[in-house]
């Protein structure tokens, strides 16, 4: 599919993506026609080369199982998915990815959805069912030609694909969804191809990134997570991001604001004013500064990440990608452009311009019943 | 003359301002404007006065020479990018890169301005853009500045929130940077100077404030009641030595 779609990319096209995101934090679940309305207000963000959304809770029926989204070349491609996935997983259901024919797409690829319980004897000394589920994607992207898992978590999916938003939400009809946490892309690709795998989300697990502006240090962290497993294969920079954050959550247990030091770890400098007036914590990102130096994202980026249980919203250390957030009730949102905000919450309770490399965090809250 | 602006395309809005413009119409106001870019970009005319109702988008009055846009809301990034002439007056708060480029005309901002506001502002003989901050600044304020005026006010600042970020004025090379109340000095670029300002610069403030007041209904005793800092550039070739150092010590800087 990349070789049908770079002719599109342009390398003098400048950089302008547009992002947003919003949680509630009861649980409750909109359809998608909010997502859709705010992010083609962005429109002129993009240039039609990239869309997507990632949507948590979309599949209450099935939330005990993995929900592996793929996106295929075409059929032809399907039996050696299937011989993979049946290696690692039990096959509870599938199904085709319902999409719409949108006359402003063409050539989609195809799109399957597996619901799946990893096989215990698959698993490796010490290994988990996340675990298993990782070393699987890591194993289809790579090894499958033509084939990519676009998502792989539970009650979650993403979609995504070369097109204006709104076409991208017509083709895979995202106004039938319904979520708690939604997160929306449209994409103005700069240094890497416009193609169906490049498009925003990306995600691993149930984590998922949509992201504005350029990791330059793309080379350094995507060399330190090969180490541990992770094999990029989406020919963009923004996919180290998620498996990064992988890697610090979930396998190195960080607290949530620990691992967003270690993304957008604060200046040497700040960190030495910081000693005079709180030791404690000084040493804290002293320590995460020079343990998770590899993981340090340079370059301008805004980016916001979400899990079935939060979104968060962070920025570099200098804020050289526009941030936005908004709250209504129990509903935070956040967005490149206020605009967006206003477009779907006429009356927040409260709008702020987030401060550079502090992450703004959304939380479920206890107790709330994600699946309603 | 009122305009609706609710879901239209900022190409559409813009082609329609210009028409009735071009047709003698000085005064517009735009209703629902939502991200809406480009508003005002370009316009010539010192007559044309534009309301706006709601966020306009980003790049707003970019280029404009000469016209008064009062947006009663929030702006977004980019107000007033490179304009020439004319007054912006934006009640809520602006976000990034307000100002960038100005040279010429007014740009009063009510509440707080997002980061790298004013950078490269300049001046030239008759021409001195003047920038007013209600609130508070973000990183990097009068970035490389070469000339104009920028005053910081610091309006109900919440606790902990700083008055400017920093590299304030870093790499400055003309102009002055006017802060009501103290600057941390640790936040103030290397390339500046930080002094009291003297009588005629006092009297500059008081004649700009006043406007700043009037504009928005303030209280000007309130905000001529703490002194000001003056923030100048050392030198007005601050990286002379750093591309060219034999020019630099023979000229002796």
């Amino acid at each position: 599919m990349i070789k049908n779609n770079n002719r599109y990319s342009d390398p003098r096209d400048t950089s302008g993506c547009g992002l947003v995101g919003f949680i509630n934090r009861d649980g409750k679940r909109v359809d998608g026609s909010h997502i859709i309305k705010s992010l083609c207000l962005m429109k002129d963000r993009g240039n039609g080369l990239g869309a997507g959304f990632a949507a948590y809770g979309i599949y209450p029926d099935m939330a005990d199982y993995y929900a592996i989204h793929m996106m295929m070349d075409d059929v032809n491609v399907k039996p050696n998915v299937e011989q993979a996935i049946v290696r690692f997983f039990t096959i509870h259901r599938e199904e085709e990815i319902p999409t719409r024919s949108t006359p402003c797409i063409k050539n989609p690829p195809l799109f399957w959805r597996y619901f799946v319980e990893p096989k215990k004897e698959v698993m490796l000394t010490g290994e988990g069912d996340d675990d298993v589920v990782v070393r699987a994607v890591m194993e289809i992207n790579n090894n499958i030609s033509g084939a990519y898992v676009i998502s792989s978590g539970k009650n979650m999916g993403a979609f995504k694909g070369v097109g204006e938003p709104a076409d991208i939400a017509d083709f895979f009809g995202i106004e039938d969804y319904r979520a708690y946490i939604w997160m929306g892309h449209t994409r103005f690709p700069t240094n890497t191809p416009g193609w169906w795998g490049g498009a925003h989300p990306f995600t691993i697990l149930d984590w998922a990134i949509v992201h504005n502006g350029e990791i330059t240090s793309y080379g350094t962290n995507r060399a330190f997570l090969e180490m541990f497993g992770y094999k990029c294969t989406l020919l963009t920079d923004t996919e180290v991001v998620a498996y990064a954050l992988d890697f610090l959550l979930r396998q190195h247990k960080l607290p949530l604001r620990a691992a967003f030091y270690a993304l957008a770890s604060p200046f040497w400098k700040d960190i030495d004013i910081d000693s005079r007036e709180n030791r404690e914590l000084s040493e804290a990102l002293k320590a995460i500064r020079i343990q998770y130096a590899p993981l340090l994202l340079n370059g301008p980026f805004a980016i916001l990440f979400g899990w079935k249980s939060g979104l968060v919203g962070f920025n570099d250390r200098i804020k050289l990608r526009p941030l936005f957030a908004g709250e209504k009730d129990e509903t935070l949102y956040m967005a490149s452009e206020e605009a967006t905000i206003r477009e779907i919450c006429a009356k927040p309770d409260r709008l702020w311009m987030p401060r550079a490399g502090e992450p703004v965090i959304g939380m479920i809250k206890e107790g709330a019943e994600s699946w309603r | 003359m009122e305009i609706d602006a609710a879901s239209v395309h900022y190409r559409d809005l813009n082609e329609e301002i210009n028409r009735v413009i071009k047709e003698g119409e000085r005064h517009l106001i735009l209703k629902n404007v939502n991200g809406q870019r480009y508003i005002g970009a370009g316009l010539q005319g010192e007559d044309i006065r534009i309301d706006i109702y709601g966020v306009p988008g980003n790049d707003m009055a970019v280029f404009m020479d000469g016209p008064t846009i009062e947006v009663f809301d929030n702006a977004q990034d980019s107000v007033g990018n490179t304009m020439n002439a004319g007054r912006i007056y934006v009640h809520g708060h602006a976000g990034d890169v307000c100002g960038y480029g100005m040279r010429g005309g007014k740009l009063f901002v009510r509440g707080d301005a997002g980061y790298r506001v004013g950078i490269h502002m300049k001046a030239y003989m008759e021409k001195v853009p003047v920038l007013i901050i209600g609130g508070t600044a973000g990183h990097f304020l009068g970035e490389y500045m070469s000339g104009g005026t920028i005053i910081l006010l610091g309006l109900e600042r919440r606790p902990g929130q700083p008055l400017a970020g920093d590299y304030l004025g870093t790499g400055m090379h003309g102009g002055a940077i006017f802060v009501r109340g103290e600057v941390d000095s640790r936040r103030v670029g290397k390339e500046v100077g930080v002094e009291k300002p003297d009588d005629a610069e006092y009297q500059m403030l008081k004649k700009e404030l006043a406007e700043f007041a009037k504009v928005f209904h303030l209280n000007y005793d309130e905000i001529m009641s703490t002194p000001f800092v003056k923030l100048y550039p050392k030198t007005h070739r601050p990286y002379g030595p750093l591309y060219n150092s034999r020019w630099f010590w023979q000229r002796g800087g």
